[in-house]
């Protein structure tokens, strides 16, 4: 006994002694300064992004196809000779929606492939869990692929950009929509038993006040079946549902509504009514698509006469395999877009400070309908967005874009006119001061 | 250390002899009947061990990058946790496919202090001297309450109701979603290192200093409790219930006792993760973590100490591992479709199955098995001599 003991606390002496030679203090880390030269992630002729994405997992189903579509257009730029002479490298790791599995993989991006900002990673439970790691290592953390209002806190967070409009805007804009065309109607609301409903309730209660929306009712992705649900809009009288629901469970609500023989109007947020998983998920039943009316805030896959759609299939057909053409790549070629401009506006003398500085300079135009909002106070996404409908099996968008805020200012119409993209798709914004 | 000469009572004595091997005894090849009374202290050896594992630890969490100190403070917070499941099993013979839950219960207790702590205003780090081991009898209550069940059912049953409380977690955090947040869980507010260490001091390494300590006790009084009169208690129950009762054990209550340490055990790891990671939501602990967890001390060599240390090793390694790997595999926009995200985990399952082929008695098995290969050709050339 006394020998192990003895022994035992020899090695720990001799370890402790060839140790404290190596380790005595901790240098500040070399991420500050305002030169390229020792910025993480950017040398003369590259910049590295990494992202978190479901590529597999409960959530993959459509959303895998965002992040190769964002590379796609990064390699597209990246031949015709990058940003300012650096070539764009993008580090997709999948989390499989799990938040355990982001803590890890976002940790590790940061602190060992050392990437110069994390880019679109998506989701709001996996994303909320990592909002302080990042904070804590002054990352840029841009363009979040979530509606979450979580991401639009400048004073909290500041290195964090959100994307896509935030639910509550949605609603906003859904229920004025409603409002508007459907007057003296039952309205309810459906959402998502998380930010994402709760936003999107909140949102539609701006506009009606809370007495407005008859009846509420929320579910939780884990549930098999939306019937209790439906039967207790149905008992309720609901004439228009909006729905805050992701696409698996706008199909289980359409489909519960069908076999009780109830035919509500659905408005459906922008996350869960893209028509080509939808009728997938429908499969046989896909003519319950038809009159969904849906809000959106990029042009849509079908509309071949958009410049933006033209540009996309052109480099998805070059650069993405000709993966089938859907919203999920609109939506990721336009993050790569959006990438873009923000780092021309950078400038060549690339730093972590001066990325942030030039995405709240603002003045971002491309695909998106609305404007981006933002500024050095705001840091929440587009802001506008435009109804759509199926009919025929095809969606279509109708009518003028509108704009609003997350709190009380009115929604109106947002009359600035599209813009088309530059003939080679590369965007030419300059570098701000 | 008196206890050294001292005479073993007899009980115990009667005890720790080795009968013929049951087939489950022969699976766990961690168990080598050690003699009573031949190697001192029990107590002062393990801590001893423990000491040298800290100091090592220590020193080490300075020579290392963030993201290391990370990875093995998460492995640390596993270590707990499969600790607690090998004693269950590998000793005691009860499947639990429940743990995750176990874990939950820990880091959302851990997770509501620490949040009400820093609510009122009381900042320090001392806040984790009261959450953690809160969060470690909010688990240990939950396994009590398992376990009384435990107790009366064998086999596919007990596993059918862990399975059970592992799937409830979700929905309890639902059905409560006021206070856990339903899908999205809770962050976890956690003070940052104490300022004494310097205004560079990476946060990565004191979370990896929390971890290891409490991997470190957790170690230390399993380790003990396995050695102890408990310990052979467990073994006897799992080997031959009627012979067990038969010798004065009260097996109701010895599995139930191994159900309770092992739920705390869990309940440290759960209150561990929570801090490292700073958040919880019921996805983390879902049936995945619990099935994860149990291949982990099958994979590590099930029943012994050393094998639940190669099982967290490999929850976060081998992950790491396959990802690094196929990452660096370059293929046209197509196939990558197809593979992305794919790739990791066919060669996951790949590695385990070749494990499994190889050493189907777990990591520490084979090393065991290539310790005794190496004695056997070292002694023989002197047996020869000898001739």
């Amino acid at each position: 006994m006394h020998r192990i003991a003895v022994r035992g606390i020899a090695i720990a002496a001799c370890l402790a002694l060839a140790v404290t030679t190596a380790a005595c203090s901790d240098e500040a880390p070399s991420s500050g300064g305002g030169s390229t030269a020792n910025v993480p992630g950017v040398t003369d002729t590259e910049i590295t992004f990494g992202t978190h994405q479901p590529l597999t997992g409960p959530a993959s189903a459509g959303y895998s196809k965002i992040s190769p579509a964002t590379k796609a257009y990064f390699d597209y730029v990246n031949a015709a000779g990058g940003v300012y002479g650096r070539k764009i490298k993008y580090l997709v790791e999948d989390d499989g929606y799990n938040p355990a599995n982001t803590q890890t993989l976002v940790r590790k991006l940061v602190l060992e492939d050392k990437v110069f900002a994390i880019l679109n990673g998506l989701g709001t439970p996996t994303h909320t869990g990592v909002l302080d790691f990042i904070k804590s290592q002054n990352v840029p953390d841009l363009f979040v692929a979530s509606g979450s209002r979580s991401w639009n806190q400048p004073d909290k967070y500041p290195t964090t950009f959100g994307y896509q409009p935030d639910y509550t805007v949605e609603g906003k804009i859904m229920a004025d929509y409603v409002k508007k065309t459907y007057p003296g109607q039952v309205v309810c609301h459906l959402g998502q038993d998380d930010d994402f409903g709760r936003d999107s309730l909140a949102g539609v209660e701006r506009v009606f006040g809370a007495s407005g929306v008859k009846e509420k009712q929320k579910y939780v992705t884990s549930m098999t079946t939306l019937a209790p649900q439906i039967g207790a809009f149905k008992t309720a009288g609901c004439q228009v549902i909006i729905s805050g629901t992701i696409p698996g469970f706008t199909a289980r609500g359409l489909g519960a509504a069908a076999q009780l023989g109830y035919k509500p109007q659905w408005v459906v947020s922008s996350v869960g009514a893209d028509n080509l998983t939808l009728s997938g998920l429908l499969g046989a039943n896909k003519g319950l698509l038809e009159g969904l009316i849906s809000v959106g805030y990029l042009p849509i896959a079908v509309d071949e006469s958009n410049p933006w759609i033209q540009l996309y299939k052109k480099i998805n057909a070059s650069n993405n395999g000709n993966a089938p053409f859907d919203n999920n790549i609109v939506y990721g070629m336009t993050v790569g877009y959006l990438t873009v401009q923000a780092l021309l506006k950078a400038g060549k003398n690339l730093t972590r400070e001066g990325l942030v500085k030039a995405i709240e300079s603002g003045g971002f135009k491309n695909a998106a309908a609305g404007p981006y909002r933002f500024s050095k106070t705001d840091h929440s996404g587009i802001g506008g967005m435009q109804m759509g409908k199926i009919s025929g099996g095809v969606q279509a968008a109708f009518g003028p874009v509108y704009e609003t805020d997350d709190g009380d200012g009115a929604v109106k119409e947002y009359t600035e006119a599209a813009t088309a993209p530059p003939s080679n798709g590369i965007p030419t914004d300059t570098a701000v001061k | 250390m008196t206890t050294t000469d001292r005479p073993q009572p007899s009980v115990q004595a009667k005890e720790a002899q080795p009968g013929g091997l049951s087939p489950l005894r022969r699976m766990t090849s961690g168990l080598t009947a050690r003699q009573p009374g031949g190697s001192g202290s029990t107590l002062l050896r393990h801590l001893v061990w423990v000491l040298v594992g800290a100091v090592i630890v220590y020193f080490v969490s300075y020579g290392i990058e963030p993201f290391r100190n990370y990875q093995f403070a998460t492995v640390a917070a596993y270590l707990c946790v499969t600790v607690g499941l090998t004693m269950l099993t590998g000793l005691n013979g009860q499947l639990s496919l429940g743990h995750s839950a176990f874990m939950a219960v820990g880091a959302y207790t851990v997770a509501l202090l620490q949040n009400e702590f820093s609510d009122r205003n009381i900042l320090g780090n001392w806040t984790l001297l009261v959450s953690l081991p809160l969060g470690v009898l909010a688990a240990a209550l939950a396994g009590a309450l398992i376990g009384v069940c435990a107790a009366r059912l064998r086999g596919p049953y007990l596993a059918g109701v862990t399975l059970a409380v592992a799937l409830v977690v979700p929905a309890f955090t639902t059905y409560f979603s006021s206070v856990f947040n339903a899908d999205q869980g809770l962050s976890v507010y956690v003070e940052p290192a104490p300022a004494a260490l310097g205004p560079y001091f990476p946060p990565e390494r004191w979370q990896a200093w929390i971890a290891i300590l409490c991997a470190m006790i957790t170690l230390l009084l399993v380790a003990n409790l396995i050695r102890s009169r408990f310990g052979r208690s467990f073994k006897a129950v799992r080997d031959d219930e009627i012979a067990a009762k038969l010798s004065g054990i009260h097996v109701a209550r010895t599995q139930i006792l191994a159900f309770v340490v092992s739920a705390a055990c869990a309940g440290i790891g759960g209150g561990v993760i929570a801090v490292i990671t700073q958040n919880v939501s019921p996805s983390v602990f879902g049936l995945t973590l619990s099935l994860n967890l149990l291949l982990a001390i099958v994979l590590g060599g099930l029943g012994s100490m050393f094998g639940a240390v190669w099982g967290a090793l490999l929850l976060v390694f081998l992950p790491y591992l396959t990802t690094q790997m196929t990452r660096d595999v370059e293929l046209s926009p197509s196939l990558s479709r197809n593979l992305e995200g794919n790739l990791p985990l066919a060669l996951f399952g790949l590695i385990l199955i070749i494990m499994m082929l190889l050493a189907p008695t777990g990591i520490q098995g084979a090393f065991r098995k290539l310790g005794m290969i190496i004695r056997r050709r070292m002694s023989r050339p002197r047996r020869s001599e000898a001739n």
